[in-house]
């Protein structure tokens, strides 16, 4: 029971870290790693939610996150490509604060 | 970390960033204390949905319940997900070629490391694939670890020759899915419900759908490593 | 076995704090490189955490894809990005391009 919940209030915490990290950070290659820990802080909410049994833990969950993780590595590689593109277009790996020209 | 060719004058917004982390921080640590009391406020006792699956484990074809959930009870969310990995191969495709490799030669380590390790992770991703149906494994693990053997293969400068990677390599890919949802309309068609398996040859179905997406997610997963779309003589 | 059970929610805590920990010191490095390789061990503790939820799947999966696949893709994607030659180039005669017209 208690380490379930822990974990989850990791998992909170992780999601709020990765969270203020994608607003303060600029740098494109920064905000990708925010959104994968906010990710990670997801998952772990989802699966500490899910041991909370007696015997066997929720396997729906498990199949979820499961599904989520390889979701997110997808997800990873097509912004880390636009982020090259990006840094490609304007020299710099971060979103421009006004339209360029 | 190096600074931009055209970086802002950083000291002048330099206490006015600061500012601006503590005003976020109060928010954000409303947010985790809401999310926080709102985890806590959970019942210490819940059994979701495992009671569901164990009832219904025995006509999924396979004794592991999270393959079970993967692969029959929610095949949906493993067809779409498949899907998914496919779409964003397409949009790594379509913002480019693959960038030229610089240097030929691997060094002699990581050659024969991978000419090491690529049999051995390719046996491991059967393995998980075969185990799958019982233990702890499945279609996801071994796709990720064949991926894992690809990229290995990859970074020792290994290249997919030119016959293969115009119709072969896409074929590959749409392997998975294509499987899954051949086996879908051919099991609709017969008479069932889409994604609904017979309990007497689910098991054999599953290991099907789950060779071939193994197979595609391994090849998507190596793709996308190589960022780019393979030109004339590139890829796994 | 007593100290067994007595020392679990020990080793719960510590994982937890450590992944807050990693999580912190990944985003807010001021080295990007140093920030992917605490990336990387934060997806290595993220294994512990899956198994210590009775979670072996999702661990595998995280062992296999958080771990080596994104650290591949972000120390390659980090790679592009700190290569000169692409960049600034294409950024260039892009500009020179459009100054002749």
């Amino acid at each position: 029971m208690i380490p379930a919940f822990l974990y989850a209030l990791v998992g909170v915490g992780l999601f709020t870290l990765g969270l203020y990290a994608l607003i303060i950070h600029a740098h494109l290659l920064r905000k990708i790693l925010a959104l994968n820990v906010m990710a990670s802080g997801v998952f772990l909410v989802l699966v500490a939610l899910a041991a909370r049994t007696q015997g066997m833990p929720d396997p729906v969950a498990h199949a979820m996150v499961i599904t989520g993780i390889v979701v997110a590595v997808s997800a990873t590689a097509l912004a880390l490509v636009l982020m090259l593109r990006v840094r490609i277009a304007t020299g710099r790996a971060e979103l421009a604060k006004e339209p360029l020209e | 970390m190096k600074k931009s060719n055209n970086a802002k004058p950083i000291t002048e917004n330099d206490s006015r960033q600061a500012q601006f982390r503590l005003l976020l921080a109060v928010p954000l640590s409303a947010l985790a204390v809401g999310l926080g009391y709102a985890v806590l406020s959970l019942p210490s006792q819940a059994p979701g949905l495992s009671d569901h699956v164990a009832a219904k484990l025995e006509i999924s074809g396979v004794s592991n319940p999270v393959t079970a959930v993967l692969l029959n009870f929610r095949g949906y969310d493993t067809l779409l997900e498949l899907g998914v990995l496919l779409l964003a191969l397409l949009g790594v495709w379509s913002l480019g070629a693959a960038p030229k490799r610089r240097e030929p030669s691997p060094g002699l380590v990581l050659e024969l490391l991978s000419r090491l390790l690529v049999p051995l992770l390719i046996l491991v991703a059967g393995y998980l694939l075969w185990v799958g149906g019982h233990a702890p494994g499945g279609a996801f693990q071994a796709g990720s670890v064949l991926a894992t053997a690809g990229v290995l293969l990859l970074l020792a400068g290994w290249r997919l020759d030119t016959r293969f990677s115009g119709l072969p390599l896409r074929l590959a890919l749409v392997a998975g899915l294509g499987v899954f949802l051949l086996v879908a309309v051919v099991l609709m068609l017969a008479g069932g419900h889409l994604l609904e398996y017979p309990p007497s040859f689910a098991g054999a179905l599953i290991l099907l759908i789950e060779a071939a997406a193994t197979f595609s997610i391994g090849t998507a997963l190596a793709a996308l490593f190589l960022g780019g779309r393979p030109e004339k003589g590139s890829h796994r | 076995m007593e100290t067994v059970t007595l020392l679990q929610p020990v080793f719960d805590t510590l994982l937890g704090l450590a992944l807050l920990w990693l999580a912190w010191r990944a985003l807010a490095s001021p080295d990007l490189f140093k920030a992917i390789v605490l990336f990387i061990t934060f997806g290595l503790l993220m294994v512990l955490a899956w198994v210590r939820l009775d979670a072996p799947d999702v661990a595998l999966a995280e062992a296999a894809i958080g771990t080596g696949l994104t650290g591949a893709l972000l120390l390659a994607a980090l790679t592009r990005l700190n290569s000169k030659s692409d960049a600034k180039s294409v950024h260039e005669k892009e500009q020179q391009r459009k100054a002749h017209n």
